[in-house]
């Protein structure tokens, strides 16, 4: 128990932890204080001064997001002078940001825009920025619009901080300070992993992911198209806040309606390709596991990382080029779909691929590289063709009128429209991997995983790192080789965590069989492109509706899924066959640190 | 050195005598001298340098370090340089001193980048030193044990601010941060660490050796000693000066040929300017804020003109984090050249003396915090030469 320290905040007197901040302290007196710069995932920096009190005995205002409690002390949050520093400090903001809220992105969910609401903004207090300055830079998956920055440095503390990317920098001095990449180049020529976690932390339009929806729309309304779409298990469990609900409140079925209502000819679910990935990548672990093991094989490499996250992929071709080795080579469900769809799909259906246009519904802003890859064309046409997030579908849905909360519950198409729990959990950090666990383990021994209700809990959670190990007893006459044999697998979310494995893999102590990486904080839930803001208790909120919807499905293995089953019977053949080989396994790209988007 | 009169800094001094005596004296006694004698730091801010190093001193760690802050870089000072130059020693021995007081064997200059050229005779200072014995090992044969490196600075003015010049030297861009925690309890790698002025440093062995007593015999009652002055502009006789704290503007101008001055920029760009009418307050901690700069401008001066080569200088040199100096002081500056344009209303200018007020109650750092202060007193002092041009 740490030491407690009893404060005064205006007329409420109360303890708190030492090292508390002086914001912290607020909130839980319930007082609320103005922020911009603070962000709770992210270190704080103290530099927007907006959330500025008076602490008695102190000559200056202070940054209550910045002022650890170590002794009593009394504080104000409401006076002439602070509300005047506030206003000044907001006004300056104001007036060198370009504002034109109307055709921003973040209209509405601003926190700048929010600010100068509360604060009874109506004018400019200093001369202000009439013309954008700066041009726009897009890569396939995001755009930074320098006009809209208000140098708070939320995004680098993410990439910096969280994400240990380091595309973005603090460019210059002063007035001229600028967020910058690297010798300025485009954000596409960079080290930029596309995770998007910038965007959730902007509190402004000045980042944001690279929206596909005119395009989108184009083909929606052409008749010659048949357009499909796949949703991921994170968007429903957080699109509905865009529409009202609480984080944490799943809308599978109403998203399945409204997503009909929008036009889409199919709507499949993208749990189905999940648990086609566990069985391509519980094979292939099975497969390099017996060759180390029996075979002493020491070309194949082990520890076996995931691959279904493409920022995190990006990062290790560029941070650690010469492990690619280690990946998975499974692409990840989104792509797996694409290419089942225009193969499979269509020839059951008799739909011409050509007219076959692809859309994928995810919590990510990566997958739109990801779909964009030269590479990712294996049915002979671009397998996805549109990477859609979470908060583009919300703007698509709105324009088009609907009310999400007004919608039927609906179920998806069939076949290729049935998820396992297994698959659903992918959408939070260690669910991959429980996935995989629920399914290997009982493929090789013919018993259901040793957890109470299925339920893998030493791999879920939001430590960073979290591993598990699980002995296998009893196998099957053909595994009789893993007989006593102890899996060991580990789980990082966020790539700061991933570069400690990653580090320890370097220096050849990482111990493990088989490791999950999720490149954003708290898994694909987490994602950049999805609903704004985020939080570690929404976070947390969006994981809980996961793992509970998980508990209603009937089918919670990827192996027991019967469309699964279906499709090899009808087309792949078995998992690791000729047809999977083509369809659903990859090949990375080496890029190091200075590396071209290539296309 | 122009007056003849030498009073602490230029009086006598034997290397290594005060370190002798505060290894005799033993951390706490010294700790307990420095602060009877009521030294107030030197490079700006003022804090009580006995306080300072007895909050240093109680931290405990592994490690503690010495900081000599010679990143001199308020415009018109050059008086840290003078003593870098002609008292290097001095400068060591009462680093060593600190080191003693708080349980520090490392320390570092931090060095202006500009004043590179001293580099090589710093280090042949401190080799001279260890040579004697009064450095590195095992200093006078006891075990005490303290070493000097030297650091360059990196050019830019906020680098001389104390949580910028630490995070330069921990190999991050060198930005203030936020306080508390204070360098006292997390500085240079995390560890307890104290930075001081040259100058400040330079009191330190007259004070162990003179004792407390003696030193608080010059200045005033709460501005003990006497101060360095870098004396530039329109004045006979331009140079640095060691005066008693307290002294006035009229005794100071009397004394470096400054007579019949328009006004006086006391302590650099981020002080004040001082106007006739006030000539005769005292320079001093309960005065007028006794900055080591001293800029003297005649009756030809366009104070506007002064005016805007401050704030052109501060929008140069804010580090452009946090946002009343970042976005401030640009518009300080705007409205500066509204002002020489004829442009900006006395409604503006009052915006403007309200913007000032709020970056001084809510920057980040000193730098934001007295930037507005040259245009706070230039405008108070000169509203009708310069609203009416
Ligand atoms: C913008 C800025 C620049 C500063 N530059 C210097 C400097 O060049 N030299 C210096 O000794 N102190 C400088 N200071 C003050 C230091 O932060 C610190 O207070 C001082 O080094 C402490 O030493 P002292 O207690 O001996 O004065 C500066 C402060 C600010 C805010
Ligand atoms: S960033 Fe916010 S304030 Fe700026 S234009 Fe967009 S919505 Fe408006
Ligand atoms: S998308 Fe991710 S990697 Fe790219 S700049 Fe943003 S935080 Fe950094
Ligand atoms: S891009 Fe967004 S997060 Fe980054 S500094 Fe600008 S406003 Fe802040
Ligand atoms: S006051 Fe100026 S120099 Fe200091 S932190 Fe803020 S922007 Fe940087
Ligand atoms: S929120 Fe505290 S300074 Fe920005």
């Amino acid at each position: 128990m740490s030491e407690m320290i009893s404060v005064r905040i205006d007329d409420i007197s109360c303890e708190v932890e030492k090292g508390t901040t002086i914001l912290q302290a607020c909130k839980s007196a319930g007082l609320r204080i103005p922020t911009l710069c603070y962000h709770p995932d992210l270190e704080v920096a103290g530099i927007c001064r907006i959330c500025v009190v008076e602490v008695e005995g102190m000559s200056g205002l202070q940054a209550a997001c910045a002022f650890p409690i170590r002794q009593p002390i009394t504080v104000r949050t409401n006076s002439p002078r602070i509300r005047r520093a506030r206003r000044v400090n907001l006004d300056l903001i104001l007036s060198e940001h370009y504002g034109d809220c109307y055709t921003c992105v973040r209209n509405g969910s601003c926190e700048l825009q929010a600010l100068a609401r509360e604060y009874g903004v109506d004018r400019y207090r200093y001369p202000s920025t009439t013309a954008p300055k700066f041009r726009i830079d897009r890569s396939t998956a995001i755009v930074r619009d320098q006009n809209k920055c208000i140098s708070c440095k939320r995004c680098i503390r993410t990439c910096i901080d969280l994400q240990q990317v380091s595309a973005l920098e603090t460019a210059n001095r002063g007035h001229d300070v600028l967020i910058q990449t690297a010798f300025d180049k485009p954000i596409s020529e960079v080290v930029c992993i596309n995770c998007g976690q910038c965007i959730n932390r902007c509190p402004t339009g000045a980042l944001r992911s690279n929206m596909p929806n005119e395009l989108l729309w184009h083909v929606i309304d052409d008749p010659e198209k048949h357009v499909i779409i796949q949703t991921a298990p994170s968007p429903r469990a957080a699109i509905g806040e865009e529409f009202g609900y609480e984080p944490g409140t799943s809308v599978t079925g109403k998203l399945n309606a409204a997503l009909r209502r929008l036009g889409f000819d199919n709507v499949f679910d993208t749990n189905f390709a999940a648990d086609l990935t566990i069985m391509e990548e519980g094979t292939e672990l099975l497969t390099r596991l017996k060759k180390v093991l029996v075979d002493g094989d020491s070309s194949v490499r082990v520890p076996m990382f995931t691959s279904c996250s493409p920022g995190w992929v990006k990062y290790v071709e560029h941070y650690y080029p010469e492990y690619l080795d280690y990946l998975s080579t499974c692409k990840s469900p989104q792509q797996m779909f694409g290419a089942l769809l225009k193969t499979y799909y269509a020839k059951k259906t008799g739909i011409d691929p050509e007219k076959m246009v692809v859309v994928a519904l995810m919590p990510c802003v990566a997958k739109k590289f990801e779909c964009n890859r030269p590479e990712m064309s294996d049915s002979g046409y671009k397998d996805v063709d549109f990477g859609l997030t979470t908060r583009e579908m919300a703007v698509m849905i709105k324009e088009a009128g609907i009310h999400l909360k007004d919608m039927p519950d609906e179920d998806f198409d069939h076949p290729l429209g049935l998820g396992s729990g297994a698959g659903l959990i992918f959408g939070a950090t260690g669910g991959v991997m429980e996935a995989a666990i629920r399914s290997v383990y009982e493929i090789v021994t013919g018993r259901p995983v040793p957890f109470k209700g299925l339920d893998v809990t030493p791999v879920r959670g939001m430590e960073g790192i979290r591993d598990a190990a699980l002995t296998i007893e009893n196998p099957l006459p053909e595994y009789q080789w893993l007989d006593g044999v102890t899996l060991k697998v580990a789980v990082a979310h966020g790539t700061a965590n991933a570069k400690i494995l990653m580090e320890k893999l370097k220096e050849g102590r990482l111990d493990y069989h088989f490791i999950e990486v999720m490149a954003c904080p708290g898994g694909c839930l987490g994602g950049g492109g999805q609903p704004i803001p985020t939080s570690p208790e929404i976070r947390a909120a969006r994981a809980r509706a996961i793992y509970s919807e998980d508990h209603e499905l009937t089918v919670r293995k990827s192996h027991e899924n019967p469309e699964i089953n279906q499709l090899y019977a009808e087309f792949l053949g078995k998992p690791l066959g000729q047809l999977s080989h083509k369809l659903l396994h990859t090949r990375y790209t080496p890029r190091g640190r200075f590396f071209t988007e290539g296309f | 050195m122009k007056n003849e009169k030498k009073k602490i800094l230029f009086g006598e001094f034997v290397t290594g005598a005060a370190l002798t005596r505060a290894l005799e004296m033993g951390p706490e006694a010294v700790v307990t001298e420095v602060k009877a004698s009521n030294l107030r730091g030197r490079g700006g801010a003022g804090f009580p340098t006995g306080l300072k190093w007895e909050l240093t001193a109680k931290q405990e760690s592994d490690e503690k370090f010495v900081i000599c802050n010679a990143d001199e870089g308020e415009p018109g000072t050059f008086k840290d340089r003078l003593l870098l130059m002609e008292q290097p020693e001095k400068v060591l021995e009462g680093m060593a001193i600190a080191g003693v007081a708080i349980g520090a064997k490392q320390g570092f200059i931090y060095l202006r980048g500009e004043y590179v050229y001293l580099k090589k005779e710093l280090e042949e200072a401190i080799s001279s030193m260890e040579d004697r014995g009064f450095l590195g090992s095992r200093i006078n044969g006891g075990d005490f044990s303290f070493s000097v490196e030297i650091r360059l600075g990196a050019g830019a003015y906020v680098c001389g601010e104390e949580f910028a010049l630490i995070s330069s030297m921990n190999g991050y861009r060198g930005e203030p941060r936020n306080k508390p925690p204070y360098p006292s309890e997390a500085g240079y790698r995390d560890k307890p660490t104290v930075v001081n002025n040259v100058e400040t440093l330079c009191y330190i062995p007259y004070i162990v050796t003179k004792g407390a007593q003696w030193f608080k015999e010059h200045g005033t009652r709460a501005s003990t000693g006497t101060k360095l002055f870098s004396v530039s502009g329109d004045v006979k006789h331009p140079g640095v000066y060691e005066l008693e704290l307290g002294i006035t503007v009229n005794q100071l101008l009397a004394e470096v040929g400054g007579e019949g001055a328009k006004s006086v920029q006391v302590g650099g760009a981020s002080g004040l300017n001082v106007a006739e009418k006030d000539f005769d307050q005292p320079i001093c901690f309960e005065g007028l804020p006794p900055g080591g700069s001293i800029i003297v401008f005649g009756h030809q001066r366009d104070m506007l003109h002064v005016l805007k080569n401050f704030m052109e200088f501060f929008v140069e040199e804010s580090c452009g984090q946090c946002t009343p100096c970042r976005e401030g002081n640009y518009r300080l500056l705007e409205g500066v050249r509204m002002l020489e344009k004829g442009e900006c209303s006395v409604r503006y200018l009052k915006e403007l003396e309200a913007l000032c007020d709020v970056m001084k109650d809510s920057s980040k750092c000193g730098l934001g915090q007295t930037s507005p202060n040259a245009f706070l007193s230039i405008v108070e002092n000169f509203k009708t030469e310069i609203l009416y041009r």
